[in-house]
């Protein structure tokens, strides 16, 4: 009972924090049909950065707030110069481009930061007790934080003059132009916005496990069978996927290992495609 | 030509009903076509005209009614099968295969008539099939060009290329979707030309917008206006019929 | 104002336009006539910058339209209602016409104006301004499709078949509509196949056959007599 109760808020705290990277990755995907492998790197990198700010500052939400604006920078740059190009061609040549991108930040982590695993600590120390139980406090306060973040987008892109703006280009991307929406601008703004949300992961991230340059792999591969269960460029759908499969993994754990625990994100995964392709939470057009 | 009082027609609808949701986008047409007629299938935007051609080449399963071809109800049958049931059909968007020469996307279209597909023999083998082939090419004026990739042609080789695929089927009925859609006017007398010659042995269903082109090429034409069946008769008659004109110019 | 000098256009391979040449003075109403497949829509699109254009010249108050990209047309003008009303289904009509609404320079005050100008027009819009853009009937999404062109505040409308599919009621109102917005100083570029709709409203009228333009008279000349009409567009 215990197990289930520790497990059920593991799975609600990592749900959020993937909530946060399958979100970006989701709208870039949504907007522009990018299929963007470098998003758990860039994850990994905000992860880098916020501990390097966290070194010379000591502030933990400094780093974060950093990360985030750096990566959506460096996020902006990358979208205008190696994919913008590419509009319009083969949907294989972005995956390519992204792959690639994806390889260049990871040996540049390493060449940056060296081998060794970096510590983010806690902004937060101590736990909170639940009935008997003890449970840390920090990772609370990831999942509220994370859960704020996903609530300011939602807000911005319902009620935001440039989220109307983002909503309409995803829908109908010559109509926007044709309404006058620099489409262009939007698509880098998207790719920043999916940016900054993965480095904010990353640094939320950081205290459960290290910072390493492998960090991002299990991430970008969770947040692609999220994406999908909850539906192609479905911000909600990816949301509640992402708690869904990461409470199923949590449970799965109490009965195997960790490690294999991740299989049964795969499962719902084949399952989905099998019988609601359009995402589990999206009801399957007749 | 006795086209019109033949007794056994080679294609015949009854009632052929297809409703998507609630609407009817083929509604209760009942067609005769006789053995080597050319007939032309107009209408204003959204009659019904390729909803029409779909149900026939099986893309779409009817509602309701039947298909006769050849004695036979064919309604609801898939394309595959249709195919062999010797109809076949050219389309609006071209629909050739780019990467392969002209020669050869005859060839695969002659050969899924006469032969199965065997893995074992080479296709130079099927001497018969390159032949007819060979003789599609000339009928369809492309025969100095059979070497050529596919996608090299101009617009108006690539569709005449279509309905020599067609052709290579060797088939009894032809279905031509818009053929002259997007083509100059030198090409457009081309291709009619080119359907005039084939039409000897065949019998050929036409659905077009430009109205030289059906007025010219028809024996009989058949009008859809809202999936229905608004008139039919010979050009001529069509032309100066009223209920026509006023659908076209919405008066 | 509007100039296409010789247009020549490309889908693919697919050789569309042929030298279409075709004028729209500030303010006028032009029709473009013609049968399904002649190249009404696309002669737009190329307006639009939406077809390979392959040859000839398209200006806009002097200035070509060549280097423009596509989200630049609107601020110069050029507001385009198309065929198929692409309306943004997933947001509400208000947040369809906010889309047009929220351009650099424009003022909370002058917002309101056009918001409130254009609900005066299209009463039906501010009843459902919250409601999805997917949930309208058809008239309902031309009304807004027109009426998210119009807060663009534009010179010229291109307003392709604007009638197509709607009920003959609905079709008054779009006539309406056309009158007013010419009685406002638009411009209107009108595709239909809607004759005697389009008799009506244009001053000048164009007629299409495969991709290039046959005949072009004043609309009370093809009124006067309507031989033309049937040879290009009757069967």
């Amino acid at each position: 009972m215990d197990q289930i109760i520790i497990q059920t808020l593991h799975g609600l705290v990592n749900g959020m924090v993937l909530a946060m990277v399958a979100s970006g990755l989701t709208l870039i995907f949504g907007i522009m049909d990018i299929v963007n492998f470098a998003h758990g790197d860039l994850l990994m990198l905000g992860a880098f950065v916020g501990a390097t700010v966290l070194g010379m500052t000591g502030s933990y939400w400094l780093a974060l707030v950093a990360a985030a604006i750096v990566i959506a920078i460096l996020g902006a740059l990358l979208q205008v110069t190696t994919l913008r190009p590419l509009i319009g061609r083969d949907p294989l040549t972005t995956i390519l481009a992204t792959f690639g991108v994806s390889l260049v930040i990871q040996k540049y982590a390493l060449w940056q930061w060296g081998p060794s695993v970096r510590n983010i600590s806690e902004p937060v120390r101590g736990d909170f007790n639940l009935f008997h139980l003890q449970y840390p406090w920090y990772r609370i306060v990831t999942a509220v934080v994370a859960g704020l973040i996903l609530t300011g987008l939602w807000l911005f892109l319902k009620y935001g003059k440039y989220g109307i703006w983002i909503r309409a280009t995803t829908q109908d991307r010559v109509m926007a132009q044709a309404m006058g929406i620099p489409v262009p601008l939007v698509y880098t703004a998207v790719f920043a916005i999916g940016s900054a949300m993965a480095a904010a992961s990353g640094v939320l991230f950081g205290p459960f496990a290290g910072v390493t340059q492998t960090m991002g792999f299990d991430f970008t591969v969770r947040a692609f069978v999220v994406v999908v269960v909850g539906g192609l460029g479905n911000l909600g759908g990816s949301i509640l996927a992402s708690i869904f499969i990461s409470l199923l993994e949590s449970y799965a754990a109490i009965l195997v290992s960790p490690a294999q625990a991740v299989i049964v994100s795969f499962v719902v995964l084949v399952l989905t495609m099998l019988f609601r392709p359009t995402g589990l939470f999206v009801p399957t057009p007749r | 030509m006795s086209a019109l009082t033949e007794s056994n027609p080679l294609l015949k609808t009854e009632a052929l009903t297809v409703r998507f949701g609630g609407l009817a986008a083929v509604n209760n047409v009942s067609i005769s076509v006789a053995r080597g007629e050319i007939r032309g299938i107009i209408g204003p935007n959204g009659a019904g005209k390729s909803t029409f051609f779909n149900s026939l080449t099986g893309v779409i399963r009817p509602t309701s009614g039947r298909i006769v071809f050849n004695g036979e109800n064919i309604a609801g049958l898939p394309p595959h099968a249709i195919s062999r049931k010797a109809i076949a059909r050219s389309y609006q968007i071209t629909n050739i295969l780019p990467g392969a020469t002209v020669l050869e996307n005859v060839r695969i279209a002659s050969q899924s008539r006469r032969h199965n597909w065997s893995m074992m023999r080479h296709h130079r083998s099927y001497g018969d099939v390159i032949a007819r082939a060979r003789a599609v090419l000339a009928d369809v004026g492309l025969a100095g060009k059979e070497d050529e990739l596919a996608s090299n042609l101009s617009h108006g080789e690539q569709r005449n290329l279509e309905i020599g695929i067609a052709l290579a089927t060797e088939p009894k009925l032809l279905c031509l979707d818009e053929p002259t859609a997007g083509m100059s006017v030198t090409e457009t007398h081309a291709t009619v030309d080119l359907i005039r010659r084939i039409a000897r042995d065949l019998t050929i269903l036409i659905v077009e917008h430009d109205m030289e082109v059906v007025m010219g090429l028809a024996h009989t034409i058949t009008v859809l206006n809202y999936g229905e069946v608004l008139a039919e008769g010979r050009p001529a008659d069509i032309q100066a019929n009223p209920r026509v004109q006023e659908v076209y110019l919405k008066t | 104002m509007l100039i296409l000098e010789n247009v020549d256009a490309h889908y693919g391979k697919s050789h569309v336009l042929h030298g279409v040449s075709i004028e729209v003075r500030a303010g006028e109403v032009v029709g473009l006539l013609g049968r399904n497949g002649v190249g009404k829509t696309t002669t737009l699109k190329a307006i639009m910058g939406m077809a390979r254009r392959t040859g000839g010249r398209i200006t806009f108050e002097g200035r070509d339209l060549e280097g423009v990209p596509p989200h630049g047309l609107a601020g110069l003008g050029i507001a385009w209602v198309p065929e198929e009303r692409r309306i943004f289904r997933l947001l509400t009509v208000l947040e369809n016409l906010r889309t047009g609404l929220d351009r650099p320079g424009m003022t909370p005050a002058r917002r309101d104006g056009l918001l409130d100008k254009v609900y005066a027009y299209f009463p039906i819009l501010k009843e459902r301004r919250h409601q999805a853009g997917g949930t309208l009937s058809g008239g309902e999404q031309q009304m807004l499709a027109i009426a998210r062109a119009m807060v663009l505040e534009p010179k010229i409308i291109l307003l392709d078949e604007p009638t197509e599919g709607l009920m003959p009621r609905m079709v008054a109102q779009i006539q309406e509509i056309v009158h007013a917005l010419h009685r406002d100083g638009v411009a209107i570029l009108l595709v239909e196949q809607n004759v005697p709709l389009t008799l009506d409203a244009a001053g000048r009228v164009y007629i299409m056959e495969k991709g290039t333009v046959r005949h072009h008279a004043a609309a009370a000349e093809l009124r006067a007599d309507q031989r033309v009409i049937h040879e290009y567009l009757g069967v």
